[in-house]
């Protein structure tokens, strides 16, 4: 393996360089405005003392994060406790994200592999198809699931119509609600990217792998999966990410008992029961949670490519 | 079906067709057990198509394809015994060369460390040894064709189908491959459908040649025959260089045939099935078998004027005009300058055929 060095990456000209910087500048602002701008507010609120119907007091202080992992009793004077409440919460959330993500991965990428290996014509209206239904408000499409699911909704009649069951099936206000919901606000998000992988993966790489007498089964694990890999965790995070700050899909079809923290992020800045530093800390917490499992994601990657 | 069990590949009228195109109609072909077999013809006249159909990835639309007596329809890729060179390589980007190599040893049963060393010596075959842990993407396309003949001898096929496998390598490390090719070939005893539009590669490489143009098998022969006995227009045009000329037929005795070329010249060569008194057709005859002489032969010669020497090296090649008639073109070995007359051009000359130079050609 002494001959396994690469050639020399790619150096662009500085030409090319300065002409790249230019033509970068105009996502550089907006990803500065919309993105780092609130960032910063949402690390500074979040040491800030809150103010009661809203809004922050300017007096720096840890109070969020301390009542965010602290419980000092109803009186802030007893010994600190972990506070279990919230970090239920947010293993609720990483779970029911992780769930998500794993269904629709195996919904999707079947679903994925069958559009782009269509003649080239239909792909189009696959893809049409697939997005339709997210034309219309999330709002809109889970008020509408929630109808679906209720006790004496479409679903619960039919199962008892056609006597499979005797009684309404409990669905609303479940964790199965929940998730079924975000299921179904992401799948696209994970369709999408393994069908853009999946298309321009070049099949006499398949064809190649059959006629060295690999099934169709090794040939997927071993030649498709590993080319369209980069789609797959594109897929992935889109669909993770987002389900973990939820609020639309647990807030209406979990009721209370199945939280999560985008609900409880949500509340923090509505009405007048908010706590703007506790709602802050609470997305910081969120923020670096997800930070550090696609860090530990993107480490585990290369590892494997240069082992590979 | 006796006759069939030699035969490592048996195509009896297969038909292939993509909708309402035909690519391929009607092809027999017999590919004998341990055969350096070559399928000949430019580009787009179905070569790929009737490899692909042998190895699987093709459904036969009529007609059927027999691997050692087998009938094969119903197998799938993965389990025929026959391996591709694939004309766009297909190597696994996401494995080193060592691995490509190796992978249909591995489906094959044979443990990791096995297929390695296999692989290994596969590499050293096609002089690859020293890249055997990069990635495909970072080899030349040469070294990866290269590549792609090591991995799909690696398993020893029955048949190996190679699919232009020299294709993308200078003239030199070519005729080295070729050489080498042929060498792997007699070595192992595997089969060989070897695909290629260079004529002269399949000359020189293959027991027998089948010619095929526009979907359709033209000529099957060794290389002496296809290009000594041309059957049709297309075969003498496309293996070699030759002056075809339209001749009309005045007599046929005794297997011998009187033409008439345009100028009004006579000139006689064997007859060949089909050809009539009065037919007008075509007659082939190779630059290399015509001398240019002060003097002619009654009915083998062309009277005319030298228009031009073309000095080619090994060659010198004369274009000469007939009177009254078409241009024909003289080749002359270079080696053999001493005992024969150079005639400039603008100077009268006879254009002599040696016997049995010149081919009638139906169609
Ligand atoms: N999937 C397909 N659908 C329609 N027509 C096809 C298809 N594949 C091949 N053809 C046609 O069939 C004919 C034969 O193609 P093939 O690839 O076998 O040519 P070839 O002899 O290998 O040519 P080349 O030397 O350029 O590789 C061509 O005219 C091609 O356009
Ligand atoms: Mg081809």
């Amino acid at each position: 393996m002494a001959g396994g060095a690469a050639p020399g990456g790619s150096t662009a000209s500085d030409t090319y360089a300065r002409a790249r910087h230019w033509l970068l500048m105009p996502s550089w602002a907006v990803l500065g405005v919309f993105v780092l701008a609130p960032v910063c507010v949402m690390v500074i609120y979040s040491f800030l003392t809150k103010e009661f119907r809203g809004g922050v007091i300017w007096d720096p202080t840890l109070a969020a994060y301390d009542q965010f992992f602290f419980d000092r009793g109803l009186f802030g004077d007893s010994d600190p406790k972990l506070q279990w409440t919230y970090i239920t919460i947010f293993w609720r959330s990483i779970w029911q994200a992780g769930l998500a993500t794993i269904l629709s991965l195996l919904i999707g990428f079947p679903t994925a592999y069958y559009i782009a290996t269509r003649p080239a014509k239909t792909r189009a209206l696959w893809v049409f198809l697939i997005t339709i239904p997210y034309w219309v408000n999330l709002l809109i499409r889970t008020v509408s699931m929630k109808f679906l699911l209720r006790d004496e909704g479409p679903l619960n009649d039919f199962l008892l119509n056609i006597g499979l069951i005797t009684e309404p099936l409990q669905i609303i206000n479940t964790n199965l609600a929940v998730q079924l919901g975000l299921f179904y606000s992401y799948l696209p998000f994970m369709v999408l990217p393994i069908y853009a992988a999946v298309e321009r993966y070049n099949f006499s790489m398949s064809e190649a792998a059959a006629d060295l007498y690999a099934t169709k089964w090794t040939t997927l694990r071993r030649i498709v999966l590993p080319a369209v890999r980069p789609g797959v965790i594109a897929g992935c995070i889109l669909v993770f990410v987002p389900s973990l700050g939820a609020f639309l899909a647990p807030d209406l079809l979990g009721g209370a008992k199945n939280f999560m923290i985008g609900s409880l992020i949500e509340e923090q800045f509505k009405g007048n029961a908010g706590n703007w530093p506790f709602g802050a800390a609470a997305s910081m917490i969120l923020l670096s949670m997800v930070l550090i499992l696609l860090m530990i994601f993107a480490h585990q990657q290369r590892r494997a490519e240069a082992s590979a | 079906m006796n006759s069939s069990a030699e035969l490592a590949v048996d195509v009896r009228n297969a038909v292939k067709r993509y909708g309402d195109f035909t690519a391929l109609q009607q092809i027999s072909l017999g590919i004998r057990d341990n055969e350096f077999f070559t399928l000949l013809g430019p580009s787009g006249c179905g070569k790929t198509t009737l490899l692909r159909m042998i190895a699987g990835f093709e459904d036969v639309t009529e007609g059927g394809i027999f691997l050692f007596g087998d009938e094969i329809e119903n197998l799938p890729p993965h389990k025929r015994p026959v391996n591709t060179v694939f004309q766009n390589y297909a190597l696994f980007p996401h494995m080193s060369v060592l691995e490509n190599v190796g992978f249909g040893l591995e489906m094959k049963g044979s443990s990791r460390k096995e297929a390695a060393k296999r692989a290994g010596e596969m590499l050293e075959l096609v002089q690859l040894s020293q890249f055997a842990g990069r990635k495909p993407a970072q080899l030349s396309g040469g070294q990866q064709q290269r590549v792609a003949l090591a991995r799909a001898l690696a398993p020893s096929p029955k048949v190996l189908l190679l699919d232009e496998p020299l294709s993308a390598l200078d003239l030199k490390l070519r005729k080295a491959m070729q050489i080498e090719l042929k060498h792997i070939q007699r070595e192992t005893g595997i089969t060989f459908i070897f695909v290629t539009h260079d004529q002269e590669e399949a000359l020189t490489m293959s027991d027998r040649i089948a010619v095929m143009s526009a979907g359709e098998l033209q000529q099957l022969g060794d290389a002496r025959a296809i290009y000594e006995k041309p059957r049709n227009m297309f075969v003498a045009d496309f293996i070699g260089d030759t002056n075809l000329l339209e001749v009309s037929v005045d007599k046929v005795t005794n297997g011998r045939a009187e033409c008439r070329i345009s100028g009004n010249h006579a000139l006689s060569c064997d007859a060949v099935d089909g050809v009539d008194v009065g037919a007008r057709v075509h007659l082939s005859i190779r630059p290399e078998r015509l001398l240019l002489s002060d003097q002619g032969i009654e009915g083998s010669s062309l009277k005319g004027t030298v228009a031009e020497n073309i000095y080619i090296g090994t060659d010198i090649t004369t274009i000469m005009d007939v009177d009254g008639g078409p241009k024909i073109t003289v080749r002359t070995s270079n080696t053999e300058r001493g005992n024969k007359r150079i005639f400039e051009p603008g100077s009268r000359a006879y254009v002599n055929m040696e016997t049995g130079a010149a081919r009638l050609l139906v169609d």
